[in-house]
């Protein structure tokens, strides 16, 4: 357990690396609160086109992890690197501009506001010309229209009217209008944090679909869960996060669910786990 | 049986119709609930249409025009207060210095008309942008200082009140003394036989301006979202402390501009008035069907508000009800219409 985090991977990419290196990385983050220490070197990798799950008991820095990730707190140490170029994200806004979206647990959409508004939050399309220029005129029907778009991308079929209000929806449709949202605008990633802790069985199911949806229409997504079954149903490796870093990266065709839940305990050394359990080419 | 490929009676239906919505029946009541809750609106205009009709039978005067326009120009600054206060209960907060803001402004102008005899555009120039600071300060403690609405506006309703008789040492500045530029507002214009202000137009420009603001650009839609769930705003992007500073800032100015219609209203310019605009100007808010919880409500609902505020008033004085009764009718329309807030938004689910 105290061994160093390893740096294999420092050497210039070949061309066979470039097509698999990845997308968002995170080596060696710190944060800590006062003497609490939320992360201890914490890395990540995230592959072109692959759902990464990151599994973890709580205070194991999951959150942490993923608040770095999406601008909302800054490591104390360590770097992030989008397509192997590191960046800043010290603002959600920062970390929106470096095409990381993120589907916060919270839902972060306004209840009375209608759906293509929500989905145009904080950048909203203007009317070309004078009456966008001068009078500050939105653009409405463009931003309807892109809405139902977006949506239909998603085969999002329940929802048929862009100028409902969120609040008349029901909980799995608001996560998909949130899900829509992120997959819209992101160009690199999109985050997820719990998105089916509130939801019920059905509902879970449509969400589960559009994270399936969106990594299949080319962005790879980062799921945060708690609920195994899910994650091993989609997910295409599980970063299992304990103690405030990464002991191991799964593949969930190579073990079982009990054998996760064991490494993300602590009950079970990653080395004795099967052969074949551990991610192929992802080192620890 | 004429047809061989009937599929049997009792086979269970292979998939279960989608039950996205729930499907609790609906009765009159349930569906008058969500009306309300889709359209803002209705509610204010049925009251507004009821009012005026109850008035039009209790006394023939009501409904000619003179005692219309004489409704407007009633309306006209508290109606126009209502407009900067409805920005603010939009973001979930509340203002109790409007009142205070206005006769401050109404007071600068008159004396820098009457005692400095400056040309009246700077002098209108000056009392806007008094306004505009007055609102800055409340906004700056709520966003820097980070205290409720509630606190800063109550503290600032009585420094502002203070200033206003500090400068004008509690007296009465003469209309006659006075710019005419700052007396424009209480001309009237004839118009299909009803004489109007331009003060009364000029609110109504307001709402035209505020609505267009509100509906149509991006600053209103942050507006709404940041009353709707601040930390969703923050996380969707929205510099939620700017916006909320300059819905204060701009409540100040139509405060302002509240000032300048108040004074062509009285023709004068008096530390005294306007003292009872505080609670009328949030009673026509709420009136207005615009939620104190934020995020929900309508300019036009606003105006509204304020006509039911003026009809019930003029109408009772029609009437001949003593003016005691005339506050307690609207201190029971202002429970009413919260009352019926919450069971409105009760149809949020």
């Amino acid at each position: 357990m105290s061994r160093p985090t390893s740096r294999t991977d420092v050497a210039p990419p070949s061309r066979e690396e470039a097509r698999t290196r990845p997308v968002l990385q995170a080596r060696g983050l710190v944060k800590r609160y006062g003497r609490v220490t939320a992360l201890a070197g914490a890395d990540l990798e995230l592959y072109p086109g692959e759902i990464l799950a990151v599994i973890g008991d709580n205070g194991a820095g999951k959150s942490s992890l993923v608040k770095a990730l999406s601008g909302a707190i800054v490591p104390d140490e360590g770097e992030i690197l989008v397509d192997g170029a590191p960046v800043r994200l010290p603002t959600p806004i920062a970390a929106r501009e470096a095409g990381i979206e993120t589907v916060h647990q919270t839902l972060a959409v306004s209840p009375s506001l209608d759906i293509a508004t929500n989905l145009f939050l904080g950048r909203e399309l203007r009317r070309p010309g004078p009456l966008g220029s001068v009078l500050r005129m939105l653009d409405r029907p463009r931003m309807r229209a892109e809405a139902a778009r977006h949506l239909a991308d998603l085969g999002i079929m329940t929802i048929q009217n862009p100028n409902q209000a969120v609040e008349t929806l029901s909980g799995g449709q608001r996560q998909a209008v949130a899900v829509a949202r992120a997959a819209a605008f992101g160009n690199k990633v999109v985050i997820m944090d719990e998105p089916t802790a509130a939801l019920g069985v059905r509902e879970s199911r449509a969400v589960l679909d559009l994270i399936l949806r969106v990594r299949d229409n080319g962005l790879p997504v980062i799921l945060i869960s708690h609920n195994m079954p899910h994650v091993f149903e989609i997910a295409d490796r599980v970063h299992v996060q304990r103690l405030g870093r990464r002991v191991a990266t799964l593949d969930p065709s190579g073990c079982s669910m009990s054998d996760a839940v064991a490494v993300m305990t602590g009950a079970l050394d990653p080395d004795e786990l099967p052969s074949g359990a551990l991610a192929p080419g992802a080192r620890r | 049986m004429t047809t061989s490929n009937t599929r049997p009676v009792s086979s269970p239906d292979p998939e279960p119709p989608p039950a996205e919505i729930d499907a609790r029946p609906r009765g009159p009541v349930d569906r008058l609930q969500r009306l309300l809750h889709a359209q803002a609106t209705v509610g204010p205009a049925a009251v507004l249409l009821v009012t005026v009709c109850a008035f039009a039978v209790v006394s023939p005067n009501f409904l000619q025009p003179a005692n219309l326009s004489l409704v407007l120009q009633q309306t006209a600054v508290v109606g126009t207060l209502a407009l900067g206060q409805t920005l603010i209960i939009l973001t979930a907060g509340i203002d109790l210095s409007v009142g205070s803001i206005m006769v401050l402004c109404s007071i600068v102008m008159g004396r820098l008309s009457a005692d400095l005899g400056l040309p009246g555009p700077l002098v209108l120039l000056v009392g806007l942008a008094s306004g505009t600071a007055c609102g800055l300060f409340n906004g700056f403690l709520v966003t820097r200082v980070k205290l409720p609405p509630f606190i800063v506006t109550l503290g600032s309703l009585n420094i502002f009140f203070a200033l206003n008789l500090w400068i004008s040492s509690s007296e009465t500045i003469r209309g006659a003394d006075m710019s005419a530029l700052l007396l424009w507002t209480g001309r009237v214009v004839t118009f299909a036989g009803a004489r109007l202000t331009y003060g009364s137009l000029l609110m109504l420009a307001l709402v035209a301006v505020l609505a267009y603001a509100l509906h149509r650009t991006r600053w209103g839609r942050h507006v709404y979202a940041t009353g709707d769930d601040r930390e969703a705003a923050r996380l969707a992007g929205i510099r939620v402390d700017r916006v909320l500073l300059s819905v204060y800032a701009v409540a100040g100015l139509v405060y302002a501009v509240g000032a300048w219609i108040l004074i062509g209203r009285i023709a004068s310019a008096s530390p005294q008035a306007g003292v009872m605009d505080n609670l009328d100007s949030i009673t026509a808010v709420v009136l207005g069907g615009t939620s104190l919880f934020g995020g929900r409500g309508m300019i036009v609902g606003t105006v509204m508000g304020a006509l039911i505020v003026g009809v019930c008033r003029n109408g009772l004085t029609l009437a001949g009800v003593d003016v005691l009764w005339q506050n307690f009718a609207v201190g029971v329309l202002v429970i009413l219409a919260v009352s019926l807030d919450q069971w409105i938004r009760r149809a949020r689910r």
